[in-house]
């Protein structure tokens, strides 16, 4: 399954890009974190909410959109 | 003409809608960057009553993005600044300033007294406090927040929706999350998320539809890109705030850490000989310091610089508040230099005690 993956904030300067597809099959989005902390080890200590087909879910869902967004929270103003 | 005719002849709004405006109550937390274009907007629009909180002074640094200040502000109080400019932009209505800064105390106090809150601030321990804040006082908040380019907007707590921690539940470690004045950020960002939360305000009170709740809105300023994630309120969470009522004036919003960080006070700080300073901030900011034994170790080299540091000297860290000193120790006893102290109140308290000499590069 081809996801497409968006990065906000600092996580775009980890990966550095702000988007890019996935090839992955379907399983829960820990275990789609553990395939991109493996790709991006820096990601591994920020913090960050995940979103499947920009609904935020916790990191025991299943993945079965294609839409999934990495964000990090923003304190400046 | 009147004032606000321009609001009046728009069918949705009319005089009943300019009147609720002007009964409205609307806090601000924070007159800088998002503050700054929220406050300008607000008191344009009439709202009756509006209050400015925040504790800093106006700097050079800020007009960049800070719009309601000039030249002849530099120095003085943000929320009084702010009070100044806003006056004379609409005298018709109430502004309240409060030069001060918002803790567990006096917050719940504060926000009995008003309608809606308005989140300005550039920090997780304040953002916390006023979403804790606002649940316990059944206020809504509109949020915003930024990075470089990109801005969030949000409305929490209204008519039943989720707060800010539905959405992160606690707040990052400290000192992985960067401010403006370490990355910086484009001017006009402020400003357009700033805007937005004005007229979250003005749909809120005006009872329009398609308030941002439950929806995180993000935008990108230099790719254009929009995008709106929706939020699941967390009654897990709300438990947990309501919890904390009962002792609410005694919490601390400092970022938690296991170890307890060695302090100090400038007016403890009498052997000039013996001690080394380690000034934490980045090289651009200023006041630069005419100090002897002083090394500078922007906080994110710290690592790489810690030969730098006599551990048999008593060693005095500080930066411009005294929160990145305090990470600064931290790190700095978990590497077995226990010699050190953050400084209570950074650079300003050095200059104040020891009338040490600052100057502008």
């Amino acid at each position: 399954m081809k996801l497409n993956i968006k990065y906000f904030g600092l996580l775009a300067e980890v990966t550095q890009c702000t988007e890019e597809v996935i090839d992955f099959s379907e399983l829960s989005v820990s275990e789609l974190l553990d395939v991109l902390f493996e790709k991006y080890p820096n990601l591994k200590d920020k913090d960050f909410q995940v979103a499947q087909n920009q609904k935020i879910v916790s990191k025991d869902t299943h993945i079965s959109e294609h839409e999934i967004a990495l964000l990090p929270p923003f304190s400046g103003g | 003409m009147s004032r606000y005719s321009r609001h009046i002849i728009l069918s949705d709004v009319g005089q009943k809608g300019q009147d609720k405006l002007s009964q409205a109550k609307v806090l601000v937390v924070g007159a800088g960057g998002l503050g700054c274009p929220v406050l300008q907007y607000l008191a344009a629009a009439g709202i009756g009553t509006l209050g400015i909180i925040d504790f800093d002074v106006v700097e050079i640094s800020n007009l960049q993005r800070q719009i309601l200040f000039g030249t002849s502000s530099i120095g003085i109080n943000k929320a009084l600044a702010a009070k100044s400019r806003l006056e004379d932009l609409n005298p018709e209505i109430l502004i309240k300033a409060y030069p001060e800064k918002l803790t567990p105390d006096n917050v719940i106090d504060l926000f009995t007294d008003y309608d809606i809150i308005v989140d300005g601030t550039d920090n997780f321990e304040t953002r916390y406090l006023i979403n804790d804040a606002a649940v316990l006082a059944n206020k809504p908040v509109v949020y915003g927040a930024i990075y470089k380019f990109e801005g969030q907007v949000s409305v929490f707590n209204y008519q039943n929706g989720p707060s800010y921690r539905c959405l992160f539940p606690n707040p990052p470690k400290e000192g992985s999350v960067a401010n403006c004045s370490e990355v910086g950020v484009l001017g006009v960002l402020p400003g357009i998320i700033g805007s937005m939360q004005a007229n979250e305000v003005l749909k809120i009170i005006l009872e329009f539809d398609h308030v941002l709740s439950g929806k995180l809105f993000c935008y990108n300023t230099r790719t254009s890109q929009t995008t709106t994630l929706e939020i699941t309120k967390s009654k897990a969470e709300f438990e947990k705030i309501k919890a904390m009522e009962s002792n609410f004036k005694e919490r601390h919003y400092d970022v938690t850490c296991e170890v307890s960080v060695s302090e100090i006070s400038a007016a403890d700080l009498i052997e000039k000989g013996t001690v080394q300073y380690i000034d934490v901030r980045e090289f651009h900011e200023k006041p630069q310091l005419n100090l002897t034994n002083c090394v500078q170790i922007p906080l994110r080299e710290l690592e790489q610089h810690v030969n730098k540091i006599n551990p048999n000297i008593k060693t005095i860290i500080f930066c411009k508040s005294g929160v990145r000193s305090k990470s600064a120790v931290r790190f700095l006893q978990q590497h077995n230099l226990h010699n050190c102290y953050s400084l209570k109140g950074g650079t300003a308290a050095l200059i104040e005690h020891l009338k040490i000499n600052a100057y502008e590069r």
